[in-house]
Parts: C-alpha cells; sequence; structure tokens
C-alpha cells in the first residue's frame, strides 16, 4: 500500500500529527477494510449450517461488521504509528537504539533463572497450592522441558523440526510398553525411552539431515506424520486408536501413592508415617518434572560451551564456512537431532507415566507446532526465553479456559506477528560462550 | 485387469487435483525459494469458498449446473486469490531478506491461524454437499465388474488440462510471466532493469491460489464433503508432488502430481489403506534423500 | 619484495589436468601447475575465468571432472580430489576464505576463531564427554585454543574486538578476521579468495604485509586469486593466468606482465597496437595499480 512512501515525502521539521497525510491513510485503511469484507463475507458472514437437504445458509453480519471495522482501525493506527516513528527518527536523525529487551533479561538472567527455580521449588509449599495449580505447572513444566529439548535442534543448531512429537510419542509408547511388558521401574524405563528416541532421532536424521532448511522441515513433518498413522494402525503392539492404558505410575524409590498398596509393599505414607493424601503423588510428579526439565537446562547450558555446542551454533550461522573449517556436518546435526530427541523421549516417559495412559491423538502436528512456538516466541536459543513463552501460552490458556477455541487462532496470530516484529524471537540474546576480558586468558563467561 | 483400469482413472483424477495445488508451491519455490506453507489451507478455504457460494446459489435458485459452477468457479477463484495475496502481504513480504527460519515460521502460523478461522467461523463439522454432477460412462465391463469413468473425473482432468495449458502459455508468452522468470533468475537484477519485484511475487501468490481454489471445488464436487482439516494432507500431499517433479518445474508439479495420485490410489487398492498417508511421506523421503531435484527439476549448482 | 623461486622449494600441491564441466559448459579446461611450499601462488585472470573453481575443486566443494589435485605435505600425500570437503580441511589441512566472506556474523571473533579449532577441541573434549564431565584435558585444551587465536587476533589487528560479534566488523576486518579463522586451523596450504575486495590502499598494504608474514614466518603455502596488482605483483612468487578456464600464462610475475597472450587477455584482441602508454605503466608499476577490467566482456 503506497501511503507509506507518500507519508515519507512528507516535510521535513514538521511534528506529530502536522505530518500525516491523512487523506491517504484514510484511503489506505479503506482499502483494507474493503479487503477484509470481501474476505470475510464468505467465511464469517455466511456460515454453513446442516439442514435436512444439505446445507443452508445462516448470515453473521456482525462478525463480517467487526471484522472490516477492525481492519480499518488497525489499519489507521498502524499507519499513524509509522508515520510518527519516521518523524521521530528524522528528528534524531538516526534510529535511536532499539531497546534490546533480550540483552536486558539476559543481564539479570542471573537473577531471575536462581529466583524463578526457588519459586519453583517452593510452589508445592505454598497455601495456593492446590491439586489444579500443581496440575498446571506439571504442565506448564513439561512443554518447558520440550521446549529446552528442542531449542538445542532448532535454537543452537538451527535446523527446523516440525516432527519433535514424534519422539515425544516413542519416548511415552516406549515408556508405556516397555513398563508394562517387562513389569520395570521408572528409573530403569526412562533412559530406555530416551535411548529409542534417540535412536528414532539418529535414523530419521542421518538420511534426512543434509537437506536444506526447509525442505527438512517438511520431511520431519512428514516423519511425525508416520509415526502417529504407524500408531494409530499397529494394533498388536499400541492397540491402535484405543491408546495405551494402565501405565504403572512412578513410585518413590519403591515406595508407592497407593492408599493401600499390597501386601508385599509399603506405600510412600505409610512409610513416612503420614496422613495418605492424593496430594502425595502430585508433588512427586511435580519434583519429577522439575528435576528433569532442569537437567536438560544445564545440559544446555554446558554443552553449549563445549566445541560440539559452539560447532552447531557455528552451523546454524553458515554451514559452508563449517565445511571449510573442517567440522563434519552431518554428524554435527546428528547429536543435536539425537540429544533433543533424546530430551523429547525423557519428557513423553514422564507424561505416559503422569497420564497413566496415552493415545496417539495426544501427538497430533498441532502439538509439534505448540512446541515450536514456544522456542520461537521466546527466542531463538535462549533459555529463559522458553520460561516465558511456556508460562506465556500455556499458562495464559489455563487461565482463558472458556476461549478455548480461539486459543490455536491466538497461536497462529501470534507467530506471524512475533515473526514480523522481532524475527529471531521475543528475547534472543546471545552472549558469547567465551570472553578474551582483560581479566584472564579464556575466562569462561558467566 | 478391470480392477486395474479403474484404479488407473481414479488414480489421475486425484493427481490432477494435487497436481494444481503443486504448481501453487512450485511457483512460490521458484520465485522465493520458501515453502508457502498455508497453501495448503489457501486450497482449503478455496474447497469453502465453492461450498458455501453453491448453497447460496441454490438459496438463490440458479440451479442450471452449467451455469451455476461457472459462477462457483470464478467467485471461488477471485475470492481465493484475494486470500492468497493477502496471506503474503501480511506473512511474508514483511519478512523478505529476513532471517532464514521466519518466514517458513510466520508461514506455520498463518496456516494455523486460517485452519482455526475456517474451523471457528464454519463450525469443526465435516461438511456434505448433495451431489451436484451425476452419472458417467462404462468404459468395461466383465462379469459384475464395470469399470466407469465419472463425468465428474472427465471435467476434472479436462479442466485441468486446460488450466495447465493456459498457464504455461501466461508463463512462456506474456510480459507477466517473463518478469516472472526474471525474478526467478535474479531478483536485485530484475527489479533493477524495472520490474515491479513485489508485485510479480504478489501475483505468483495471486495464481497460485487461484488454483487451488479450482482444485479445492473439484474436491469439493469429486469427495462430497469438506472440513477446515483437508488443507493439511491435501497440502503436504501437493507439495510431495512437486519435490517429485522438481521443485520449480511446472510440468514437474502435474507429473509429481499424477505419479502420486496413483501412488496413493494404488497403495490403497492393492495394500492397505490405512497406511496410504505414509506411502505418500515415504515416497517424498526417498525423493529427498535420492533425488532432492526431483524428476524434471534442474540440478542445483551450489554457490560457493 | 619478489623472492625469485629458488632450488630449494618443495612443490606443495601439484594440479593435473584439472576439467571442471557443469553440463555443456566448461568452467575449468585442462589445466596444470604447481604451487610451492612457504611460496606465494597467485591465479589471476579476468572475470569468469574459472579461477573460484579452481578454488571450489582444491576444497573439495565440486568434485572435478578430470584432473589430479596432489597435496605433498612432505609427510603424507593426498589426492584431493577424492575427498570430501570438511576432510580435506579436517585431513590435509587446506583452509580457505570466501569471496563473499562467510564469517559466523551472530558468534563473537572469539568464537569464530575457536569453531576454526574444532577437531582439535573435539578430540580433547573427548568428543564431548569430557567436556561434559569438565575435566581438566579439556579445559587446558580451550586455553591453548584461545592462545592461538589471540595469537592471530594481534597479528590481523582486531584484538580489541574479540568479544563484539562478527557480524558488527567493518569490512576490511572482516576480510582480516575470515584470514585469522583460516589460520587457525593450521592449514599447510592457505587459499584466499579475493582478500583485497573492497579494501582501502592502506588495507591492501597491510594485507600484503600479513601475506607475506604469514608465508615466511609460518612457512606455509598460499594460494591467492586477486584482481589487485599490487598485491599481486607486490607479493607473489609465482603467478598463473586463466582466461576462459585455459591456462595462458604461468611464471614469475616478471614474466606474465611482459607475456603477450596476458596482454592479450586483459586487453582484448589487437594484438599488433602497442598498448596504451598509461595501461603499459599501470601494468608495469605493481605501486599504484588498479583493477583490470576485461574490455572484452566475459562470459
Amino acid at each position: 500500500m503506497a501511503t507509506e512512501n507518500r507519508t515519507t515525502q512528507q516535510g521535513v521539521g514538521q511534528t506529530a500529527l502536522e505530518g500525516l497525510d491523512l487523506p491517504a491513510i484514510a484511503k489506505d485503511s479503506f482499502m483494507a477494510a474493503v479487503l477484509v469484507l470481501a474476505l470475510a463475507v464468505p467465511i464469517i458472514g455466511l456460515r454453513t449450517v446442516p439442514a435436512p437437504q444439505g446445507l443452508d445458509i445462516e448470515g453473521r453480519w456482525t462478525g463480517v461488521a467487526i471484522a472490516v471495522a477492525a481492519a480499518f482501525a488497525g489499519r489507521f493506527l498502524l499507519n499513524i504509528w509509522w508515520a510518527q516513528r519516521r518523524s521521530r527518527q528524522r528528528a534524531a536523525q538516526l534510529a535511536a537504539p532499539a531497546l534490546d529487551i533480550g540483552a536486558y533479561v539476559q543481564t539479570f538472567a542471573k537473577y531471575i533463572g536462581p529466583v524463578l527455580i526457588v519459586v519453583a521449588v517452593a510452589l508445592p509449599w505454598t497455601p495456593f497450592a492446590s491439586r489444579y495449580v500443581l496440575d498446571v505447572g506439571i504442565l506448564v513444566l513439561t512443554y518447558i522441558m520440550l521446549g529446552w529439548g528442542l531449542n538445542i535442534v532448532v535454537g543452537l543448531a538451527g535446523l527446523l523440526d516440525l516432527g519433535y512429537v514424534a519422539f515425544y510419542a516413542v519416548g511415552a509408547y516406549s515408556y508405556a510398553l516397555i513398563a508394562q511388558y517387562f513389569d520395570w521401574s521408572f528409573w530403569v524405563c526412562l533412559p530406555l525411552a530416551g535411548g529409542f528416541a534417540a535412536f528414532f532421532g539418529i535414523l530419521l536424521g542421518f538420511p534426512v539431515l543434509r537437506l536444506r532448511g526447509d525442505y527438512l522441515a517438511i520431511v520431519t513433518l512428514g516423519f511425525g506424520e508416520i509415526v502417529r498413522v504407524i500408531l494409530l494402525n499397529w494394533y498388536d503392539l499400541t492397540n491402535g486408536p484405543d491408546g495405551v492404558s494402565k501405565i504403572p505410575r512412578p513410585s518413590f524409590f519403591g515406595l508407592p501413592f497407593d492408599r493401600s498398596p499390597d501386601q508385599a509393599s509399603e506405600s510412600f505414607h505409610g512409610f513416612f508415617g503420614l496422613e495418605y493424601s492424593s496430594l502425595h503423588r502430585i508433588i512427586f510428579l511435580y519434583y519429577l518434572i522439575l528435576v528433569l526439565a532442569m537437567v536438560t537446562n544445564l545440559f544446555t547450558l554446558r554443552i553449549r560451551k563445549l566445541p560440539v555446542g559452539r560447532a552447531w551454533e557455528a552451523l546454524r550461522e553458515d554451514e559452508i564456512a563449517c565445511r571449510s573449517l573442517g567440522i563434519n556436518p552431518t554428524n554435527t546435526k546428528l547429536t543435536a537431532f539425537a540429544i533433543g530427541a533424546m530430551f523429547g523421549g525423557f519428557a513423553g516417559s514422564f507424561f505416559a507415566t503422569r497420564q497413566g495412559f496415552i493415545s496417539p491423538e495426544s501427538f497430533t502436528f498441532v502439538e509439534s507446532a505448540v512446541i515450536l512456538a514456544i522456542v520461537v516466541l521466546g527466542g531463538m536459543g535462549s533459555q529463559i526465553g522458553v520460561v516465558v513463552a511456556s508460562v506465556l501460552l500455556i499458562g495464559g490458556t489455563e487461565l482463558f479456559r472458556e476461549l478455548e477455541e480461539f486459543r490455536m487462532l491466538a497461536f497462529g496470530a501470534a507467530m506471524v506477528l512475533i515473526m514480523i516484529w522481532k524475527p529471531r524471537g521475543l528475547l534472543a540474546h546471545r552472549d558469547p560462550t567465551l570472553r578474551l576480558g582483560s581479566a584472564g586468558v579464556g575466562k569462561e563467561a558467566t | 485387469m478391470e480392477y486395474f483400469v479403474q484404479q488407473l482413472i481414479n488414480g489421475v483424477t486425484l493427481g490432477a487435483i494435487y497436481g494444481l495445488i503443486a504448481i501453487g508451491y512450485t511457483m512460490v519455490y521458484g520465485i522465493i525459494g520458501m515453502i508457502n506453507f498455508a497453501h495448503g489451507d489457501v486450497f482449503m478455504i478455496g474447497a469453502f469458498i465453492a461450498l458455501i457460494s453453491l448453497s447460496v446459489l441454490g438459496i438463490v435458485g440458479i440451479t442450471w449446473v452449467p451455469l451455476a459452477l461457472l459462477i462457483v468457479l470464478i467467485i471461488a477463484m477471485l475470492l481465493t486469490a484475494a486470500y492468497g495475496w493477502t496471506v503474503e502481504r501480511i506473512a511474508y513480504r514483511p519478512l523478505r531478506g529476513s532471517f532464514r527460519l521466519a518466514p517458513l515460521i510466520s508461514a506455520i502460523g498463518m496456516s494455523i491461524f486460517l485452519q482455526n478461522y475456517v474451523q471457528i467461523a464454519q463450525g469443526a463439522r465435516v461438511k456434505p454437499l448433495q451431489p451436484v454432477i451425476q452419472g458417467g460412462v462404462i468404459v468395461m465391463e466383465k462379469g459384475d465388474f464395470t469399470v466407469s469413468l465419472s463425468y465428474m473425473q472427465m471435467i476434472i482432468v479436462v479442466l485441468t488440462i486446460a488450466l495447465m495449458t493456459a498457464f504455461s502459455l501466461l508463463i512462456a508468452k506474456t510480459v507477466l510471466g517473463r518478469a516472472q522468470r526474471a525474478c526467478e533468475q535474479d531478483r536485485v537484477m530484475a527489479s533493477l532493469l524495472g520490474i515491479n519485484v513485489d508485485r510479480t511475487i504478489s501475483l505468483t501468490f495471486v495464481m497460485g491460489a487461484a488454483l487451488a481454489a479450482v482444485a479445492g471445488m473439484m474436491f469439493l464436487l469429486y469427495y462430497g464433503v469438506i472440513d477446515f482439516f483437508i488443507g493439511f494432507l491435501a497440502g503436504i500431499k501437493a507439495f510431495t508432488a512437486a519435490v517429485l517433479g522438481g521443485i520449480g518445474s511446472l510440468p514437474g508439479a502435474m507429473l509429481g502430481g499424477l505419479l502420486i495420485g496413483l501412488i496413493e490410489t494404488f497403495w490403497s487398492a492393492y495394500f492397505t489403506i490405512e497406511y496410504k498417508d505414509v506411502a505418500a511421506f515415504g515416497v517424498l523421503i526417498l525423493v529427498l534423500v535420492f533425488r532432492p531435484t526431483g524428476l524434471l527439476g534442474k540440478p542445483e549448482v551450489e554457490k560457493v | 619484495m619478489t623472492a625469485e623461486a629458488s632450488a630449494a622449494t618443495r612443490p606443495l600441491l601439484t594440479v593435473e589436468h584439472l576439467t571442471m564441466r557443469f553440463g555443456g559448459l566448461v568452467a575449468i579446461d585442462d589445466v596444470s601447475f604447481v604451487a610451492n611450499d612457504a611460496q606465494i601462488t597467485a591465479i589471476i585472470g579476468p572475470n569468469g575465468a574459472g579461477k573460484t573453481t579452481v578454488f571450489n575443486c582444491l576444497t573439495g566443494f565440486y568434485k572435478p571432472t578430470v584432473g589430479r589435485l596432489l597435496l605433498d605435505r612432505g609427510d603424507r600425500k593426498f589426492l584431493l580430489e577424492r575427498i570430501d570437503d570438511f576432510r580435506i580441511a579436517q585431513r590435509a589441512h587446506v583452509a580457505r576464505t570466501f569471496q563473499n566472506i562467510r564469517l559466523f556474523p551472530a558468534m563473537s571473533v572469539l568464537e569464530n576463531l575457536v569453531v576454526a579449532q574444532h577437531n582439535r577441541l573435539m578430540r580433547a573434549s573427548g568428543f564431548t564427554v569430557a567436556g561434559l564431565l569438565g575435566l581438566a584435558v579439556y579445559r587446558h585444551a580451550e586455553q591453548k585454543a584461545v592462545e592461538l587465536a589471540r595469537y592471530w587476533l594481534d597479528q590481523v589487528g582486531l584484538i580489541e574486538r574479540a568479544d563484539d560479534n562478527a557480524g558488527e566488523l567493518p569490512y576490511g576486518a572482516q576480510r582480516r578476521l575470515e584470514i585469522a579463522r583460516a589460520m587457525c586451523t593450521e592449514p599447510v596450504l592457505l587459499c584466499l579468495d579475493e582478500p583485497a575486495a573492497g579494501l582501502n590502499p592502506r588495507e591492501s598494504a597491510a594485507l600484503n604485509e600479513l601475506l607475506l608474514f604469514i608465508c615466511d614466518e609460518h612457512k606455509i603455502g598460499v594460494l591467492l586469486i586477486e584482481h589487485d596488482m599490487s598485491v599481486v605483483m607486490g607479493i607473489s612468487d609465482h603467478i598463473v593466468v586463466l582466461d576462459y578456464g585455459r591456462k595462458i600464462s604461468d611464471g614469475s610475475p616478471e614474466q606474465v606482465r611482459n607475456d603477450p597472450a596476458v596482454i592479450r587477455a586483459y586487453l582484448g584482441e589487437e594484438e599488433d597496437k602497442e598498448l596504451p602508454p598509461e595501461i603499459a605503466a599501470d601494468l608495469s608499476n605493481p605501486q599504484d595499480g588498479q583493477d583490470p577490467k576485461d574490455p572484452g566482456g566475459t562470459a
């Protein structure tokens, strides 16, 4: 829309609203409104409803009116904002240094991190620790862990993986089936499930990791769907759409959380001489996922400062340069893929043991997209960004339950808008892994 | 043999639909080197617009089938093209020249948005349509197994061939087509030579969306049911078709569509219908691994 | 400054019958030459002569259609045409820079140089395991890597910017950083693709010094693609001239400067005519040489 150029040519030195070409802005906004009218009339305005003979149409013109008005107002304000930003920049003769929220948060990350951990650890002992709050906490932490796992693949190595949920599913099903058939404990099954997921990551990664970014995205998406379709149809192993149920619940180092366990074993509350409470299990699960997530985080923070971590980031920046420096691109990407898959598998095991029941429905593409959205919106490569995005997206949607159907709509819109606003994510800020400070040789950056 | 011929007919029909969607992928990829992730959903919107306008025409009383279909075709193409234009304008243009993964992620966001937008506006339930075009001709008959070619299938194949021809001519002969090919080769140079690159890219999206609308309408008439989710699978399969044929190549997109349609149909007919999507994805992975340039694509020399 | 090729020099790289075809296009046609150890060999030629393609074959980004590329390090011999790109850098120790600078822009200058020492650090970190455990072996290796990086940062004058992002450096500094990064791989052969492109005369002179330093102090072979004649004529021991994918001349700077075939390639076909005096002066006067343009137009 051409107003952008026209308003630029307005006289220099005029301030604020004086410099606005209001007729042009109005015309531009009007055009936007007309476009939205054309788009909205069939889809929003004419709703198809089932009728005895095929379909009937029901008009919903208020919806259209709202959409058109919103388009006009939005475009109008956007234009004014643009014009003002331009005149401000002209007045200052140079763009004011943009506020880097990421850097700001990063400086405080030293304090924010520990504070968040203390809050997370203390949560079950605070007065509002109801079952509901803890359940939401577990959910958010699960997504934080998944986000951190995917962050290795997308944020550090720059590999766009749209099938991350496949590894989550592999972890969950491996855990469920191993625990059921062999009756092994959670702590034995967990590494096995993670190992299986990593194995699947290598299996998929080996042939496809040489592909360019967008091809890789679509292949991983296809892989995610293949895994889901197989889970759905391999009745003998996975019980198909009915899913796997009666997955063993975790025990506290052999002490089950049941009210009255079998004769052979003692229960958790019995052993510690506590009153039975169903909350015990929830609190245990809460701490379990907190520990798993923190392990993922610490692992990532550490590996980022190792050669392999730097090579991941270098590959994200320029693969050809990496090859000229003797870095094996396929192997390096493969480690990122496998490690990311492994953490996905761990999270899947946790999901399975927490739910006690899993079915292919939990592992659709939308789930992959949600995890990716968390990584992207938080700021690719930013650990604290994942936390913020998970709390906002998962915790936020829990608060607005009645708006459930608008959840994914807002999700999609947020992904587009944040990419336009900050293509590297909200809190994207990177601290070097090494500093040549005057203080000492190669002192590790904190 | 009869069974085989019947599956061949069905496969070609399906392939024609995939091919039309694949053209949208291949053109956009050719010109801006990006997968338009939301293209499958634009196809879905095309199908919905066709459904809605058909229903409206039914209520208004225009029931002479050829006229109704022609009107529906025009409305669907125009409005879907508007959707295609808007998608490009909002989700892709601001990100041109941005961080590598940014446009892809915004495309995924757009796809999620469009799906849920239609789901909220039109409801999540499957939308049935009374058959509009019925009947057909019997090609072969043996015992009680007849091989039939329905009028609908004929229309789909003929319309696809006509559109493909028109489209190839458009790219090969017109100023617009030349501008498009120039932008494909070198966007900076094209803009220096006075080609409006933004407009050319917009028009590419518009044309891709219009063809997707035709595909959506044919899908609706052929299968008789649509829902807000059809874009996802059809989109991936059409993309597979574009890659199989050689991304960036128009005949490749058509050939790839045909092959994917046939693979899917024969797989369902002779193996298991449950795993037909796995077959399509499997083909995608195999093609990308063993022949990333596709069947008709030009080998790409890596620029160092 | 020009050092005459002495009898003591040893061939480091021997290129024999190198041919590269892209479909019907012959980018390099039967080119053979030798680059000596501890010397600077320049490859010059008009635009589109196939210089960068030679580099891409040498560093494994392209597989040559025909030809043998023998790298003789003294202790080991490598046939480069048979090795994958990253293994050429890893095992044969051939390093390169790129015509369009390829740094890791979002990583710091120091990190760029440490990434270049990836393979050594990978081994020291026990393929990540020892590193994860925080063993001393790895910490020592990392310190040594930083020391090497610091050494090269000193040489290229970027020590002050070590903690800045590579993408924020000015153009000339990025070129120098790319050379420093290549040197951090501890190469035996350094291939530089137009290192002086876009540099001002002062930066260009500093580059001459740097290249001579690398060659003399570190005793490695340098292979150089360059348009800037002041660089080429000033520091090269040996020049190879390509035109339309063929070698048209090969020898010392003196020999090449006076070779009629070279003059023809640069100035067009009219070989009978005397060179216009100012162009002849340019060609023979390396101090203020300019970017030679190809008036005949290139493919």
